[in-house]
């Protein structure tokens, strides 16, 4: 009689044994909805809105452009940390195609993407730096857009470093500081 | 009054007392054996994708860097899902028409994201966020495994409580220079123990017992 009464409550205990706590009902980054028809529980951010902290104001930092004319100037200081960051976004995002040396050769290309142009022909080292900022913002012929990829900052210091790459590829022992000539000269072959 | 039991009720209760204990051990062998495969883990096994797309190829192969498409790892509690378009990028160009990318094509021309089947997936209760694990050190590899050596991805730890608690128990077994962090060839050095410690304390990672204090993941 006394087991009788125990088997319901043995049911309830394994009833219990649900993974409601495991799945519970909210959304995950990414996850299925049925509502909507795209079937995406993340909704596209409507045209115009502004996210917390970033108004985007400032034209020259946004676009590499004031007035529509391309800036001939970074808009922040350019440091040597500022440098390495550059260095670690472009070899992430840019060294695909355009190589770590920036020649235009990188993996993808040797797989039959189109070639990019190298950073080292004369138009490129002319051209103003908002124009570099211009094509990771916009993208350029079949090079697609990486605004949504790389943030403004880190497009700037990508920027700065091209033209680190392309000084490297043009520079005389004269720009080298006196004490570490010596070293260069050593490595001579 | 005759006797109720006979003289082999002795044994049959023996068998009965000794087949209890063994239908137990029986069960909670099965149970824990389950319990740890793959059957219940999904450690090992390749998921079933839209696109079979192969961390192989395009880590190993073509040395794309983990952050080109999962470009939130490093910021957010997510690492990220590329959207279609980080595909485009190179297949608008490349096997444009693959047999196996249709459903690529098909997500850009609908504007419908591509239904990814989720390898790694946390019980709802854990709070857990990928940007501090990879700011104090601690690489892809070493939850993910060797992913660039995965032609279709699949689940590489159990992600069971006992294996997060395992590394927050001793992490400096685990943790790699932050240059190091996406390298997906690194291997522990001879010398982990005293890096590792080192490790803790130039990044300041709390090793007086909170990473193991039930709330830093149960919040």
């Amino acid at each position: 009689m006394k087991t009788a009464r125990l088997l319901p409550l043995c049911c309830l205990a394994l009833a219990a044994c649900r993974p409601d706590m495991f799945n519970q009902p909210r959304y995950k980054p990414y996850a299925e909805d049925t509502f909507f028809q795209d079937g995406a529980s993340a909704r596209p951010i409507p045209p115009h809105t502004v996210a917390r902290g970033r108004l985007d104001e400032d034209e020259q930092f946004h676009t590499g452009k004031e007035d529509g004319k391309l800036v001939e100037a970074f808009p922040f200081p350019i440091t040597r940390q500022i440098l390495a960051r550059g260095r670690e976004r472009f070899e992430i995002y840019c060294s695909v195609c355009h190589g770590s040396a920036g020649d235009g050769n990188g993996m993808i290309v040797q797989r039959g993407f189109p070639a990019p142009p190298s950073f080292h022909i004369d138009r490129l080292r002319r051209t103003p730096p908002g124009h570099l900022f211009d094509v990771m913002t916009r993208g350029y012929g079949v090079m697609y857009s990486y605004a949504a990829r790389v943030a403004p900052e880190d497009r700037w210091a990508i920027a700065a470093y091209i033209r680190a790459l392309q000084q490297s590829h043009n520079a005389r022992i004269g720009d080298v500081p006196p004490d570490e000539r010596a070293k260069l000269e050593a490595m001579k072959p | 009054m005759a006797q109720i039991f006979s003289p082999r009720a002795n044994t049959f209760a023996r068998i009965g007392i000794g087949g209890a204990v063994g239908l137990v051990i029986a069960f909670t062998w099965t149970w824990n054996t389950l319990y740890w495969s793959p059957y219940a883990t999904w450690v090992g096994v390749p998921r079933e994708q839209p696109v079979p797309f192969s961390h192989k190829h395009h880590v190993a192969g073509l040395g794309i860097d983990c952050r080109y498409c999962h470009t939130s790892a490093e910021n957010s509690s997510f690492a990220g899902l590329p959207p279609t378009e980080t595909c485009m990028t190179c297949h608008s160009q490349l096997w444009t028409n693959a047999r196996l990318l249709a459903p690529v094509r098909e997500s850009l021309a609908t504007n419908i994201p591509i239904r990814w089947n989720r390898v790694n997936d946390l019980p709802d209760f854990v709070y857990f966020d990928h940007g501090i694990h990879i700011h104090k050190g601690i690489g892809c590899t070493t939850c993910h495994g060797p992913v660039d050596q995965m032609p279709l991805t699949w689940k590489a730890n159990t992600l069971y409580m006992k294996w997060c608690i395992d590394c927050h128990r001793d992490p400096e077994r685990f943790i790699r220079r932050r240059d190091q962090v996406f390298n997906a060839k690194w291997q522990a050095p001879s010398d982990q123990q005293e890096e590792g410690l080192k490790l803790l304390r130039d990044y300041h990672v709390n090793t007086t017992g909170q990473l193991t204090n039930c709330s830093i993941c149960h919040r």
